[in-house]
């Protein structure tokens, strides 16, 4: 039995909905504590004091920061369930890069689409529709990214599923019909208990973002 | 020095992303080829473009044929594939933070030079932004040796090639590092004595005349 388990992290996060999952799918008790990203508490500031982000990952009273960085701890400490990286050193490679895709692309693109209009929306629409594609052909004919089983690379996309109406309605496209194979292997995801509980319920999301449009002064 | 079989990388002689490939494996005692891509500016290499189809960028690790690329996640296969010496600590904790600092060093440090070097006036802002990460890094090294410990190790081979640009930025940004972060100057003279270390780098006068050049192209200077 591992120490105490604690999780700083807001609803909307996909960030935070990683780690949710993987700490789901090795069955994992933890603390969900969550914060308030406009008035950041105390803690938060001292777990993460070069960031000051969510999520953190805070067992045995040491935090660990960055998602993907705390994806890949849950897996090594807690070994004995659900592996989500490979054994094989070339196939954790391939992962791990697939997901450093996902970081380096998905957010960025799917903001600019509710951040943006006209000409500028069009092209984050199109990025954005582009980088799914190549995850469609990564996908192949595979159950999920990780082969047979569900791994590193499902969490790390997954949770960008419950962003896509958000994205939809501000963007005026229907993200099925442009990548229907992503589509469906995000539903086989929500299958599963670890990520239906974890992600955010989609109308909420996008509730969120319209006030988040607000705040920023987009209309 | 230890053969394996088939180890290639897809190379630029200035790319700092590259000789952090060159450093992993000079640091477990391989022997590789060296390819230079020539052209990264007008022509690519087939093999590249077939290799990185997503980023179409180097280094590209090819090993037996098959591709690994984005440097941090090659320095992490080597380790893997490879594992004497090991470049990451053994425990899970001392992993995540080894991690976090190479993540927080892609982000970052890069980018922060190039807001100088990319700058035609003196940019103080870029200067104190460059400074600032320095100075949160050299927080991160402590009383240590090196950022992995008492040896040398992932976060080091991650970080080191990145200096080779500090000339370039120091001159053209009227600044010295040494000067602003002793602690971190000191950690790089200690990593440049290691041969591994020393012949992967390039010399950074050849650096600082290759973004004069750059500038020049960019309609900069």
């Amino acid at each position: 039995m591992e120490g105490g388990v604690v999780l700083l992290d807001f609803w909307a996060s996909m960030f935070g909905m990683r780690v949710r999952i993987a700490l789901a799918e090795k069955e994992i008790k933890y603390e969900y504590s969550e914060q308030d990203l406009r008035n950041k508490s105390d803690l938060l500031l001292q777990m993460n004091p070069v960031h000051k982000k969510i999520p953190v990952l805070i067992h045995n009273g040491k935090p660990i920061c960055e998602s993907l960085v705390q994806v890949q701890y849950i897996d090594e400490v807690w070994n004995d369930q659900a592996p989500l990286l490979p054994a094989d050193p070339y196939k954790r490679a391939t992962a791990r890069f697939w997901a450093d895709f996902v970081d380096k692309k998905m957010y960025d693109s799917g903001s600019r689409i509710w951040k943006t209009k006209g000409e500028e929306q069009e092209a984050a629409k199109k990025e954005f529709i582009e980088n799914l594609k190549l995850l469609e052909g990564e996908l192949g004919d595979n159950l999920y990214f990780g082969g047979e089983g569900f791994g590193y690379v499902d969490v790390a996309l997954v949770p960008f599923y419950c962003w896509f109406y958000a994205y939809e309605q501000c963007g005026n496209f229907s993200i099925e019909a442009e990548c229907p194979k992503l589509i469906a292997w995000a539903k086989r995801c929500m299958q599963k208990e670890s990520v239906a509980k974890s992600l955010a319920d989609p109308e909420k999301v996008y509730e969120f973002l319209l006030q988040l449009k607000k705040a920023y002064g987009i209309e | 020095m230890s053969k394996a079989a088939g180890l290639l990388i897809l190379d630029y002689w200035v790319s700092p992303f590259c000789q952090r490939v060159k450093i992993a494996l000079n640091e477990k005692g391989l022997q590789y080829e060296d390819r230079h891509e020539n052209d990264l500016f007008g022509g690519k290499s087939e093999l590249l473009l077939k290799s990185n189809p997503v980023y179409q960028k180097v280094p590209v690790f090819l090993h037996d044929g098959k591709p690994v690329c984005e440097s941090t996640i090659i320095v992490s296969y080597i380790d893997e594939t490879w594992s004497s010496p090991p470049l990451l600590p053994p425990c899970s904790y001392g992993r995540a933070q080894a991690r976090f600092w190479a993540d927080y060093i892609d982000k970052k440090v890069f980018d922060a030079t190039g807001n100088i070097w990319r700058s035609k006036e003196v940019n103080v802002e870029a200067k104190n932004e460059f400074i600032g990460i320095l100075k949160q890094l050299e927080e991160a090294l402590g009383d240590k040796d090196y950022f992995n410990g008492a040896t040398f190790g992932f976060v080091d081979i991650i970080a080191i090639p990145l200096t080779c640009w500090f000339l370039a930025v120091e001159r053209i940004g009227g600044f010295t590092v040494a000067e602003e972060c002793p602690k971190f100057s000191s950690w790089t003279k200690r990593c440049l004595q290691r041969e591994s270390v020393a012949k992967a780098l390039p010399d950074p006068e050849k650096v600082y005349e290759f973004v004069l050049m750059f500038r020049k192209m960019q309609g900069i200077e």
